[in-house]
């Protein structure tokens, strides 16, 4: 077998909206040992959006463009400048479980904003709109390694000579379906993560990252109340990573990707 | 938006962008309304006959025409991957037993190690049908879906990529890309990343997507139904068909020997509009930078594309912006076609499915002329083809757009074998 490639990059900045964990300075001390409690995602009022568009998106899409935000914020980078990677494991599922009931009633008249809000990229697309963003958007799924998928991209990307000028920006974020979806596909509450990372060391005391593809378990959370978390949503499948950075110094963890495959992290806090 | 307190990025931050190393397409397949496998596909274009059909699917019951694959009612999944079936994995399974392809990644699996193929698949609306068809089942008293159904295995835009990666026993990176109609052009770009960065030795791409009643009846809420086959670029358009197709492809890294394909990926380029979720910028300015983006990675002129095949979905804002975007890059010199009027429009599949096309044309020496299109719009003044021509071809270009303002470029070269 070939070796294994591994993937560095600076983490310029962060940002998290899941249950308890409401900004990442918050986070960052409640995940170093400050204290969690479990309570509903809270998610930042969108001023950025036009209010046409404001009034016509749901959750999922406020989720991901706060997320990104505050991230953009945390690095001190124009969000218009940088090209971004976004990862969830589903689109809108509220606006999905509308259209199937359309479609099983006897008048199947969809409306239009709910078709094209139906896209998966449609988080991608208002964050355009919103920063005025005209950079690259990959946008990748991989059920519950959504989250290890997206990280590989964006470090992928950084590693492709002349891909993004040095920088990008990953948004995971992922929310709960409405039953009967949810029975389906139980995700309990949103949670969206975001990552400025960086090729180089920029001198703003950013952590170190290092991937590689591996076959190690999963990290899970020590903290059984954060585990539910962890494992309540797909993109808080990402969680160790922040708990890694708010414990700082040398780290070590696992994010799944799919049931062959996990990524293997190594942190480095200066 | 405010944007005090953002630091610019740093010019020097900014790098001339040197051309990506071609990455070699070694096989490929697709199965369309065309038919199944690259000789029907080849036969259609040569003939220059369509595939479309007044719309016969399900209980839909709207006037318009589609491009529905034949015999996917009958088709059968592996026992062991039973969790998987729906139309949309079942056009999957069909359309990789075609021209050897299944054969060809479990040859690079065996050659590479199966750790080092990725699997990139692009669609847009995965196997909802199934959870459509749920929904019309549900418990009268408690709303429940019936016993049996699987959201993982059908409806996530994931199933796709699982699918694929089970049934050929790949275990590198698999990841589903879901951006629209420019999905499974988009899978192209990141597979040649992870080949390029060292990641992986080999990645099958492709694109999958199915007739469902979500775009039947979202597209008609948009009155974008064309009521007759599509005429794309055509001044009397008056709308898309719906395809449906899936297509592969598998990109190796180059092994330094011969090629019986003959073909690299030797461009991509992507970019967002930031305009409109559902309507293209007018001028085609995310277009014309996804197009130029290609040229740049490929280090390749306008002049020296041989044939354009255009996103040309035969709705008048795209075709006006696209036809904007590439008459400023290309001029009216390069001659340009669009297929969807062989094969519909066929979403989340169209740019795999356009790089089949393209590939054809350039082992072929074929510029495939339209099917449905009878005149060129005069206002857009490109070097639109209504009838093939034959030519020898070096390099092909192809657009993918999408709502959300999604784009991406990919150019398809010939090389020596």
């Amino acid at each position: 077998m070939t070796a294994r490639l591994r993937l560095t990059a600076w983490i310029d900045g962060v940002s998290v909206f899941a249950p308890g964990l409401t900004g990442w300075p918050a986070a960052r001390a409640a995940l170093a040992g400050a204290g969690f409690t479990a309570t509903a995602t809270e998610i930042p009022k969108l001023a950025l959006l036009p209010p046409a568009e404001r009034r016509r998106v749901g959750t999922i899409v406020r989720l991901a463009l706060a997320t990104g935000l505050a991230a953009c914020e945390s690095a001190a980078v124009d969000p218009a400048e940088l090209p971004t990677v976004f990862a969830s494991s589903g689109g809108d599922g509220s606006n999905c479980h509308a259209i199937c009931e359309t479609l099983a009633s006897d008048d199947r008249l969809i409306s239009p904003i709910r078709f094209h809000n139906s896209v998966n990229n449609a988080a991608s697309g208002y964050w355009g709109i919103a920063t005025g963003a005209m950079a690259p958007s990959a946008i990748v799924s991989a059920y519950d390694g959504s989250f290890a998928a997206g990280l590989l991209e964006a470090m992928v990307q950084l590693a492709t000579p002349a891909e993004t000028a040095g920088r990008i920006l990953l948004v995971a974020y992922d929310v709960p379906y409405p039953q009967p979806l949810h029975a389906a596909r139980p995700i309990s509450d949103a949670c969206g993560i975001g990552l400025v990372l960086h090729d180089r060391d920029c001198g703003r005391g950013g952590a170190r990252i290092t991937v590689e593809c591996g076959d190690e378990p999963e990290t899970r959370m020590a903290d059984a109340a954060l585990e539910a978390v962890r494992t309540g949503n797909p993109t808080a499948r990402g969680l160790p990573l922040l708990a890694a950075l708010a414990a700082g110094g040398q780290q070590r963890l696992v994010l799944p990707y799919h049931d062959r495959l996990g990524l293997s992290v190594a942190l480095a806090t200066g | 938006m405010n944007r005090r307190g953002f630091a610019r990025i740093d010019a020097a931050h900014a790098r001339p962008r040197p051309s990506l190393k071609p990455v070699p397409l070694t096989h490929f397949t697709a199965t369309s309304c065309l038919g199944t496998g690259i000789t029907a596909t080849r036969a259609a274009l040569l003939a220059g006959a369509g595939g479309l059909r007044p719309c016969d699917f399900d209980d839909a019951a709207l006037t318009t025409w589609i491009g529905r694959v034949d015999g996917l009612e009958a088709v059968r999944m592996p026992p062991t991957l039973a969790r998987y079936d729906c139309r949309n994995n079942r056009l999957a399974q069909l359309a990789l037993a075609q021209d050897g392809f299944a054969d060809a990644l479990r040859s690079a699996a065996a050659r590479h190690g199966p750790d080092r193929v990725a699997v990139i698949l692009g669609t847009s609306t995965s196997g909802i049908l199934t959870t459509e068809l749920a929904y019309r089942r549900r418990d009268p008293q408690g709303g429940a879906l019936p016993a049996g159904f699987d959201y993982r295995g059908t409806h996530n835009v994931n199933s796709v990529a699982e699918f694929v990666r089970a049934s050929c026993g790949l275990d590198g990176p698999a990841v589903t890309v879901s951006s629209a109609c420019s999905s499974s052009a988009k899978v192209f770009a990141t597979a040649a990343r992870m080949i390029a960065a060292g990641l992986v030795d080999a990645a099958v791409v492709g694109g999958v997507d199915s007739l469902c009643l979500t775009t039947l009846y979202g597209f008609n809420s948009l009155e974008l139904l064309s009521p007759e086959p599509c005429r794309p670029f055509d001044p009397g358009r008056r709308g898309i068909s719906i395809g449906e197709a899936a297509a592969f492809g598998l990109l190796q890294r180059h092994a330094g020997g011969p090629d019986a394909a003959g073909l690299v990926l030797s461009g991509y380029g992507e970019s967002s509009d930031a305009h409109h979720m559902s309507a293209p910028h007018p001028q085609g300015l995310g277009a014309r930078l996804a197009m130029s983006a290609a040229l740049a990675r490929a280090g390749l002129g306008a002049a020296q594309i041989d044939y354009i095949n255009l996103h040309g979905t035969a709705t008048a804002s795209n075709d006006a912006a696209e036809g904007a975007a590439v008459r400023e890059l290309f001029g009216d010199r390069t001659p340009a076609s669009s297929t969807k009027g062989y094969t519909g429009h066929t979403l989340g599949a169209a740019g795999a499915l356009e790089v089949v096309i393209a590939a054809i044309a350039l082992q072929e020496g074929l510029l495939p002329g339209s099917a449905g299109t009878t005149r060129a719009d005069p206002e857009i003044g490109i070097d639109y083809l209504l009838e093939g021509r034959r030519r020898a071809l070096h390099h092909v270009l192809s657009n993918s757009f999408g709502f959300g303002g999604t784009n991406a470029s990919l150019i398809l070269s010939r090389v020596a074998p």
